[in-house]
């Protein structure tokens, strides 16, 4: 059945040299549940595990004991660490984050400026993007502390995967944007040069943008940028660090998808964008594969022998037993055929299959067996 | 279809903007494409706007990518018309200044010097504000002449999903705690106006599975708390009853008589190995647990009394006919 290169992870998290996990992939694809399952297994193969999650289901999150949002890691009980090994896991907040960052690289004084300042509550706190920086920043800051030896890292649920990537570079266009510099130096030197190359007054350009705003968020804006300036530069440079480690061979990254149509797309696009960044891929999780233990039982004949039953008017459980195995095996052909247009598009991305479970996964047992099928069953 | 049009009122008489949003993975996008058809009978038309650069609507409808531009891309039961609408922030802001501002050349100085880039990528939030200000824009629109009548009969926004859905419909209210005066805080007012007003219901999409449900009751509540139509529940990818309930319980508990099973497979012609019994055995155990669990995700969205509708899982995929009879379906029930 499997088509193309397999992969297992066993390899990836077994390799004392992995030093980093990122798991990513579109919404609703099972990623946070794969790094839990990573996290535990190389955990209780010996090693010293941190799982970084986004945005666990309430169940998944209690099951790791995550049930405090107080943005630290937390060790998760009920881990067999008699390898010696052990696993904490936390939950980023990413206010918490937002705010350590700005307290950690700013004066006392100019730190409650920007906490005051509006634009500052609703950047940290509601518009989404941020997520993805502080997401970035916080894997920084773990593998600073240098407490564990394998970090695994679930991205957030964005409205692309990629976001995740595109992160550390969207800050530094933003640091090194003209909009930025004349913000800053609206009044001053810089500034006023600035517009002039591209003959435009400088009142032209405030004007239109107190129209636009009003006076009072120009004003809000541009005290924000300035009690942000100093401390940016820090930001950047380890969002920058955090970039280059990703692309080290210490890290891996395990693309996730389900056998769906868009799922894949994405995973497709998440794969090419790696390559074309030198990000060092591990391969492509696919979840919730369904399986059957009659495959010789095609789905034609399963129907023909349904409306055969039918026709006589007897067996009502048999007839019921060949319909729901139809269903499963058109279900099978469907994800089957996807899967091979996807290996068929990237033959050297390894791909492992974890079979579809009847219900959730929110116990480390489940995660163990999710564990297990991520090693190639 | 046409048939079943006068079959059934709409639950939703005088909703303009009817908003789908759904946890990921749950179809909301197809969801969102079934029932702009389903709101396209007789005369009507629909826009069906895309906000997540995914170009999905393209793909459902077999259409290449959508520009930044309202195209016809299906007709409706009964000749309406589905035009959609792939929203891109960058396009919608300088579409805005120009409408609301007669920036001319500031607003082309605006672009030089990144304050356009810089407001719809580095700050997320703006591109809500644009893309919720183009949608309020949308659904307002009317015919030059004396009818004066709409443009579009309704509008069908694909949305960000359940965990963003909040935060997405109220970035306006946020616009207006930054800006206490000026003509942005008057176009944030009046988004949010329609946004809570009767006009507008928020459609949330699941699946019978536990997180999406546990999604859907959160987003609900959410929802609610920001003072946000909620609209229906759609159920997609309901899967029909195969076997009697009786069945079902002896299968859950591992009793079913597998001779009758052998017995029924001979009668139908159908020969097989004895573990491929097993492993039909082993389905039916699987499906029965997956039943009970669905009975448990029944039970808690009719918790959440809002107006329920289901559609069936169409184990060969969506294509665009399946979309139609997705469509008829939410039209029978009262959806559209």
């Amino acid at each position: 059945m499997a088509a193309g290169r397999s992969l297992d992870l066993d390899d990836v998290i077994g390799d004392l040299r992995t030093r980093v996990v990122v798991c990513c992939g579109s919404g609703g694809v099972g990623k946070t549940t794969t790094a839990a399952a990573l996290g535990l297994r190389a955990a209780e193969q010996g090693r010293q595990v941190v799982v970084l999650t986004i945005d666990p289901a309430r169940r998944l999150a209690q099951s790791m004991g995550l049930d405090a949002l107080d943005n630290t890691p937390r060790r998760v009980k009920g881990a067999d660490e008699s390898a010696g090994g052990s696993l904490d896991a936390m939950m980023l907040d990413m206010k918490r984050t937002f705010d350590e960052v700005v307290f950690a690289h700013s004066t006392p004084e100019r730190a409650q400026a920007i906490m005051d300042n509006p634009f500052y509550q609703s950047l940290s706190s509601s518009f989404s993007g941020t997520q993805e920086y502080m997401a970035m920043e916080k894997l920084g800051q773990l593998r600073a502390e240098d407490r564990w030896d394998l970090i695994v890292v679930d991205t957030p649920p964005s409205r692309s995967a990629l976001d995740f990537l595109d992160a550390p570079k969207r800050l530094g266009s933003f640091l090194d944007g003209r909009f930025i510099r004349i913000l800053m130096g609206g009044a001053g030197k810089g500034g006023r040069a600035y517009l002039k190359v591209l003959g435009t007054g400088l009142g032209v350009v405030t004007g239109a943008l107190t129209r636009v705003l009003g006076a009072q968020v120009l004003k809000d804006l541009q005290a924000f940028i300035a009690a942000l300036d100093t401390m940016f530069g820090g930001f950047r440079e380890r969002a920058d660090a955090t970039y280059q480690l990703l692309k080290t061979s210490g890290t891996a990254f395990v693309v996730v998808a389900a056998p769906e149509r868009d799922a894949l797309r994405e995973a497709s696009y998440f794969v090419e964008r790696l390559g074309t960044e030198g990000m060092p891929l591990a391969g492509l999780v696919l979840n919730r594969v369904h399986t059957t233990g009659a495959k010789t039982l095609s789905a034609a004949r399963a129907t023909a022998g349904a409306e055969t039953l039918a026709e006589q008017g007897g067996h009502p459980l048999a007839a019921g037993v060949l319909r729901l195995h139809a269903e499963r095996m058109r279900i099978i052909e469907r994800e089957q055929s996807l899967r091979g247009r996807f290996t068929a598009a990237h033959p050297r991305v390894p791909v492992v299959d974890v079979p579809a479970q009847p219900g959730d996964v929110h116990d480390l047992a489940g995660l163990r067996t999710v564990g297990a099928a991520l090693a190639g069953g | 279809m046409a048939s079943d049009s006068g079959a059934r009122e709409s639950d939703w008489e005088g909703v303009r903007l009817h908003v789908v949003t759904g946890k990921g993975g749950t179809g909301k996008t197809t969801v969102a494409a079934a029932l702009a058809i389903a709101l396209s009978g007789e005369g009507r038309r629909t826009l069906l706007v895309e906000v997540e650069g995914r170009q999905g609507i393209a793909q459902l409808f077999d259409s290449p990518p959508l520009p930044y531009e309202e195209r016809t891309v299906a007709v409706g039961p009964g000749g309406g018309e589905v035009v959609a609408l792939a929203v891109d922030p960058e396009e919608a802001l300088l579409e805005y200044l120009d409408m609301f501002y007669k920036l001319g050349r500031a607003g082309r100085a605006l672009r030089k010097i990144g304050a356009i880039d810089f407001a719809t990528t580095i700050a997320p939030g703006m591109r809500d504000v644009l893309i919720t200000g183009k949608v309020y824009e949308a659904v307002r629109r009317r015919k030059a002449g004396r009818s004066g009548a709409h443009v579009y009969d309704a509008v069908v926004l694909d949305a960000p999903p359940t965990g963003r859905i909040a935060r997405f419909l109220g970035v306006n209210a946020e616009v207006a705690g930054l800006a206490k005066v000026g003509p942005v805080r008057g176009q944030a007012d009046a988004i949010m106006g329609l946004l809570t007003s009767p006009m507008t219901a928020v459609h949330v999409v699941t699946l019978l599975e536990e997180m999406p449900v546990q999604e859907t009751a959160d987003a609900v509540a959410e929802l609610a708390a920001a003072g946000l139509p909620v609209g229906g529940i759609i159920v997609n990818a309901v899967r029909e009853p195969l076997l009697k309930v009786a069945d079902l319980t002896a299968a859950a508990k591992g009793r079913l008589p597998r001779a009758e099973v052998a017995d029924g497979l001979a009668a139908a012609g159908v020969s097989v190995r004895d573990g491929a019994i097993d492993g039909l055995l082993a389905e039916v155990a699987e499906h029965a647990e997956r039943v009970a669990l669905e009975k448990a995700q029944r039970r808690t969205l009719k918790g959440l009394a809002r107006p329920t509708y289901e559609l069936p899982l169409l184990s060969e995929g969506v294509d665009l006919g399946a979309l139609y009879e997705l469509a008829e379906r939410l039209c029978a029930q009262g959806a559209a």
